[in-house]
């Protein structure tokens, strides 16, 4: 391959359908050998950027390149350089996993023996050879997304697009994709993922960029995005909703932040910069008399850091870019 | 996940880097070709149903109910139908290759042959190809009932099977115009909605089921050209031994027509299909 710096570059890329704008000129770089990931709501345009970048769409303007190869002009190499999982690029679900990984070698270009040996390989190492027979639509989450992956490994892609690899998986498979792509990425395969977890890009990536509304509104390390929101949140679930305002009160007074109250009655959170007086939260709310039923101190999700850029959180972001 | 062997075999796996030779456009064709047989033999049970049981019920409700009233007796009735009614049967099963091709986008396949360096064609073409196999076993039905029933092809067996073969042809050349509509439509409903607004009311304006001759000037006029109507004269003049030239020029223009119009167009908007 080529001996580029970067594995994707992307400028003022621009994406309209109709009269909706879904992208609004974005800036990207992704350096190779690197996980990086697109973290954004439903409808932000992570799925349109990926389309362009594995040539499934043309963009309306900008500038956008893989491994030095334009998406437009040079499509076909392209093609040949990048893998797409997911619902970027499905398995046939009426197909065994074996018939799948199949005719998938076979229109890559391998030979009737070469293709079926391959599958076999790529079972093998994905470790879905007891299921190898079986139609694609009864797999299990975990399952169909190894599939999903192998498919885009018969020959090894630069540059892997993982749409969303772990969403409603159980912790165990989800923990079993990321060690695949953590192989992957040992192995010199650049990934570009999109999730809507920050964990999940906690987790992976070594950089991350979070879209909205068609713009890339933050991009750094995990650590300096979190830094942009706050070393953690506390997440209170009441015995009794009806004390959410005092336990309001109690919040603001020892965490000195801002309270989110959210869509459950009972459940409220704050951001709070070190353990300390978060704990001191708990000890002041049981001897004001409210009971809790769930406390956490967990790391700023998605809608954390989407509340500290935006001022909104995420849902309502995806529920605009719908309307 | 076993790491350590695991992670081993990932690697082995990622060792291969290189990319085979593209496929050429017969390998391409071929593969669909297997990968249709292996959707068909999944759905067999309700292949045998469009394959079986429908040309049955069909050939012994006109025959016996209507037959008598057309005709007069249902042995010449079954004489003047059974060749309409092959095409009448693959006519209503084209409509499948539509919503093949629909699932596929549907279901973003579609999205990862795009990015395969393989003729894209070949995904339309060999889905079709494996068709052409259920129409045949459905016109063997269709006949072989009729023969049970007292039918009698007389230009004999030659006869029979050129009628046959044509009739496979008007059903390759129907079946593109529900390619290309399932490469547009927006739901897979459309095409089955399609079914009934386009395709029966073309099928009873046809000669299948009677003779132009009973029909007011006008309609026997449209009924005439209606190229459901072309491919039964064909086919019953070739049956029967009664074909004229110009009833098989009729025929196979109107074929040749409905390809040439419809196959490069299914191609054209297939490949230009995005999903979005």
């Amino acid at each position: 391959m080529t001996n580029k710096r970067y594995a994707i570059e992307v400028q003022g890329l621009t994406k309209s359908f109709g009269s909706v704008k879904v992208l609004k000129g974005i800036d990207l770089r992704v350096e190779r050998g690197t996980v990086y990931a697109i973290l954004g709501p439903n409808g932000a345009g992570k799925t349109t950027l990926v389309s362009i970048l594995s040539t499934l769409l043309r963009p309306d303007a900008g500038k956008a390149e893989v491994f030095g190869l334009d998406v437009v002009r040079d499509a076909d190499a392209v093609r040949g350089i990048v893998g797409l999982t997911g619902q970027f690029a499905a398995v046939d679900e009426g197909l065994s996993g074996h018939d799948n990984l199949e005719l998938f070698g076979r229109l890559t270009g391998y030979g009737r023996k070469a293709a079926y040996a391959r599958a076999d390989e790529l079972l093998d190492a994905f470790e879905l050879t007891e299921a190898a027979n079986r139609p694609a639509a009864q797999y299990s989450g975990g399952m169909r997304r190894r599939l999903d992956i192998a498919a885009a490994m018969l020959v090894r892609p630069e540059l892997l697009f993982l749409d969303e690899p772990t969403t409603g998986l159980d912790p165990r498979s989800r923990s079993g994709v990321w060690d695949i792509v953590r192989t992957l990425v040992a192995g010199g395969t650049t990934v570009l993922l999109t999730t809507q977890y920050l964990e999940e890009a906690d987790q992976l990536a070594d950089r991350l960029a979070v879209i909205d509304g068609g713009t890339v509104i933050a991009e750094g390390t995990a650590a300096e995005l979190k830094a942009l929101v706050g070393s953690g949140t506390v997440q209170i679930r009441l015995a009794r909703p009806e004390l959410r305002s005092l336990a309001e009160q109690v919040l603001r007074r020892e965490l000195n932040a801002e309270v989110r109250l959210h869509a459950d009655p009972a459940t409220l959170s704050a951001q709070a910069s070190d353990p300390e007086p978060a704990a001191r939260v708990l000890t002041e709310l049981s001897r004001a008399g409210i009971a809790t039923t769930q406390f956490s101190l967990g790391q700023p999700s998605l809608d954390e850091v989407f509340l500290a850029l935006t001022g909104r959180p995420a849902e309502e972001a995806a529920e605009e870019a719908v309307s | 996940m076993s790491e350590s062997t695991n992670g081993s075999k990932l690697l082995r796996i990622l060792s291969v880097s290189a990319r085979p030779a593209r496929p050429n456009a017969l390998h391409a064709v071929a593969t669909f070709t297997w990968r249709s047989m292996r959707h068909t033999v999944s759905q067999l049970p309700y292949m045998a149903i469009d394959v079986l049981i429908f040309p049955v019920i069909f050939l012994l409700i006109f025959t016996y109910m209507f037959g008598g009233a057309i005709s007069g007796s249902t042995g010449h009735y079954l004489q003047f139908l059974l060749p309409g009614m092959l095409v009448y049967t693959v006519t209503t099963m084209t409509v499948y290759i539509g919503i093949a091709i629909k699932t596929d986008i549907d279901k973003g396949v579609f999205n990862r042959f795009r990015t395969l360096p393989f003729w894209q064609p070949a995904a339309i073409i060999g889905t079709m190809l494996v068709n052409l196999l259920s129409y045949a076993a459905a016109l063997a039905t269709t006949i072989g009932i009729g023969l049970l029933l007292g039918f009698r092809p007389e230009a004999g067996l030659t006869g029979a099977l050129l009628a046959l073969l044509l009739v496979i042809l008007y059903a390759f050349s129907v079946s593109w115009i529900f390619a290309c509509i399932g490469v547009v439509v927006k739901k897979t409903e459309s095409i089955t909605s399609m079914t009934y607004i386009v395709l029966y009311p073309l099928m009873f304006t046809s000669n299948v089921f009677t003779d132009t001759s009973t029909m007011p000037d006008w309609l026997g006029r449209i009924v005439a050209y209606n190229p459901i109507s072309l491919a039964s004269t064909a086919a019953r003049g070739l049956m029967h031994g009664t074909a004229t030239a110009q009833d098989l020029i009729a025929a196979l223009g109107g074929m040749i027509l409905l390809t040439l119009a419809f196959a490069p167009l299914t191609f054209r908007l297939y490949l230009k299909k995005a999903k979005q």
